[in-house]
């Protein structure tokens, strides 16, 4: 299994303050993993960071051999990285097919028509809603409308900043069961979550994050099982 | 909805009673008391009058929104939702029959309208250009530019010192005005390529400002307030003056009586291509990738970030666009004007360009044209009024926007039919 995506002693600040603190971690090819933690602890940092917003001050964000934490925002989504922002972000006043338009913005318009059906089969709610206004739908749909656009761009590697933000529990079933769908295509996902049980369910490994620092790593069954994670993000015993 | 049935005349009377008292406060002291020589009058009827008005304006309305009709239209308002409406992906839209019969009438008015009609119709012209310009800025990529006027005078400017100093016709200076204004629009826009809102307008402002100040104080260059004369728009080198010093005169070429209105029929036809030139070409930008990545920049900056949207490439475009389309009209106003200086390029017109962009629907193309028009021709019709125009302005900008507050034609967009057979 080759590495897709690591980060190497990465240190990032926000002005005097530390935000992320010689985190390393790797992702590798056609697997799913996870980066849990609290409020505050870096998660949409590093995430961020990989886009160069922030930039890092120190180690190395390799990208199938290639260093890009000095490369440009469009260079990186360009190459085969797409995300979910945090909050979802889909374009309010946008109908549903012109913000999937606008996730083929690294690659081009060529294969638009293409891979638009097939977010429709893979999301039919949004074949549904094709013509209307995003900001008219619920809060899982437009979940569901980031996702797709992300993968607008034929991306090689998918990050996912807490796809369940804001959801009700049987939406963020739903959601992760989208998930498990696209990466049963061979997408490889890198998914930053709060909700520690179902991304630990889901993930082959995880990375867990305390104040900057990557505190614990291992499978996702075994962080699963860990006396100390239960505690902090399982809600206790 | 109930008790829409009866009116609650006591409610009105209470209504009317208290913006009585309020417009007594306020035109007892500024109606009532006249300065005169080293004395008061005090003009009692007067405010009699302008109280009595209010207060029956003020009963009536608070009666009317009591009716079920009243009831139903504030209800419209309360719940006007923002953002654009979707068409369905078929639909047609009306403007196919309307755009050849406004061609049509347009290019018919230079020869029936009177000069005095046809330089108002310029002029809206004019501004036609200035907010179409300024509403790819602001109406489209959501940048809040308050020196949008500082283009317009690059433009202007650069027709007259072109003349002056390079012996450049207005023919010649037409488009390398328009890149002027662009590459000052590039200029202004690197700096603020990370600056949002309040601090964006404020930084533009100075720029509209700053450039005002370099037209008035490098007088060695632009002649300061004194003002600079343009040269007149020529038909291939006929000049439309009484008598050319070199060459043939237009009248002289066609054997006609020397007319002053031929200048301004030719201004306004080469004007009349120009902005159906320009509303084509927004037209087309708008429904491509880079008229959707401005739109998306207005609508969520982070989110075009995390799309990888090249950003500094997307803003810079559209302040280039904008600004080289605000150079455009610039240099019409010139030779329009025969003559121009800094006292034209205030403030004010910033702020009247703006208002033409948000009074016609922020990037609604067809909202901005009939704007253009109501805020240029307005005015003029509002002569008779004397020293209450500004005030009768202000009044219908102000029922305008409780009218329709997203503008006078609202954004719709089209929705995109999938193939047949693709997806069921």
């Amino acid at each position: 299994m080759t590495t897709l995506m690591e980060f190497k002693d990465v240190d990032v600040y926000y002005g005097p303050i530390q935000a992320l603190k010689k985190v390393s971690l790797s992702v590798n090819e056609g697997e799913i993993a996870t980066l849990i933690g609290a409020n505050g602890a870096g998660k949409s940092t590093l995430l961020m960071s990989i886009f160069g917003q922030p930039r890092i001050s120190s180690g190395e964000i390799i990208y199938r051999g290639e260093d890009i934490s000095q490369k440009s925002a469009h260079y990186v989504a360009s190459h085969g990285l797409a995300q979910s922002p945090e909050g979802r972000r889909i374009f309010p006043g946008m109908s549903v097919e012109e913000n999937l338009l606008m996730g083929t913005i690294p690659i081009g318009m060529d294969h638009a028509e293409e891979d638009m059906q097939r977010m429709f089969e893979l999301f039919p709610r949004l074949l549904e809603r094709r013509n209307q206004r995003a900001s008219t739908m619920s809060g899982g749909e437009q979940q569901m409308l980031a996702i797709a656009r992300a993968l607008m761009s034929r991306p090689k590697l998918l990050l996912l900043d807490e796809p369940s933000l804001g959801l009700a529990p049987i939406i963020v079933k739903q959601i992760f069961q989208i998930l498990k769908d696209v990466a049963s295509t061979g997408m490889t996902i890198f998914l930053v979550e709060q909700n520690a049980n179902h991304a630990l369910k889901l993930a082959d490994r995880g990375y867990v994050m305390v104040n900057g620092e990557i505190r614990m790593a291992g499978t996702g069954q075994e962080l699963l099982v860990n006396p100390e994670v239960r505690d902090a993000y399982l809600g206790g015993h | 909805m109930s008790q829409a049935a009866g009116v609650n005349f006591k409610k009105s009377t209470i209504d009317a009673l208290i913006a009585g008292f309020l417009a007594l406060i306020l035109f007892g002291p500024i109606v009532g008391v006249l300065l005169d020589g080293y004395q008061f009058n005090f003009e009692t009827d007067r405010v009699a009058w302008m109280v009595a008005i209010v207060a029956i304006g003020r009963f009536a309305i608070s009666s009317f929104f009591q009716t079920e009709k009243g009831i139903a239209m504030s209800f419209r308002y309360a719940n006007s939702n923002d953002g654009a409406t979707v068409l369905a992906p078929g639909h047609k839209s009306k403007m196919v029959w309307i755009i050849p019969l406004v061609i049509v009438i347009g290019l018919l008015i230079p020869f029936i309208a009177s000069k005095y009609v046809l330089t108002v119709v310029i002029l809206g012209l004019i501004y036609v250009l200035l907010g179409l310009g300024l509403n790819i800025v602001v109406g489209l990529a959501g940048l809040l530019d308050l020196g949008f006027v500082g283009f317009y005078a690059i433009g202007a400017y650069g027709l007259a010192l072109g003349y002056e100093n390079l012996g450049l016709g207005f023919w010649s200076m037409l488009p390398i005005a328009a890149i002027l204004a662009a590459v000052a629009g590039a200029i202004l826009g690197f700096p603020v390529l990370r600056m949002h809102g309040d601090y964006l307008a404020i930084v533009t402002l100075g720029f509209g400002e700053i450039i005002r100040l370099v037209l008035t104080n490098w007088a060695s260059f632009t002649h300061g307030p004194n003002g600079i004369s343009a040269p007149l728009p020529t038909l291939f080198g006929l000049e439309f003056k009484r008598r050319s010093r070199d060459g043939e005169t237009f009248h002289e070429f066609f054997n006609l009586p020397y007319d002053s209105a031929y200048k301004y029929m030719f201004i306004y036809l080469v004007l009349f291509a120009v902005v159906w030139a320009v509303l084509f070409i927004k037209h087309r930008l708008v429904k491509m990738p880079i008229g959707r990545a401005w739109e998306a920049l207005r609508e969520d900056e982070i989110a075009c970030r995390s799309l990888g949207l090249n950003h500094v490439l997307v803003k810079l475009s559209a302040f280039m666009l904008g600004a080289s389309t605000g150079g455009l009209a610039g240099v019409f106003f010139a030779t329009y004007q025969g003559f121009i200086n800094p006292s034209s390029f205030t403030f004010f017109e910033s702020a009247l360009i703006l208002a033409i962009v948000v009074l016609g629907g922020m990037g609604s193309t067809l909202g901005v044209v009939i704007a253009a028009f109501f805020l240029t021709v307005l005015p003029e019709m509002l002569r008779e009024f004397a020293e209450y125009r500004v005030l009768m302005f202000g009044i219908l900008m102000v029922v305008m926007m409780i009218w329709k507050p997203r503008g006078i034609v609202r954004v719709t967009r089209t929705g995109f039919a999938p193939k047949q057979g693709a997806v069921k």
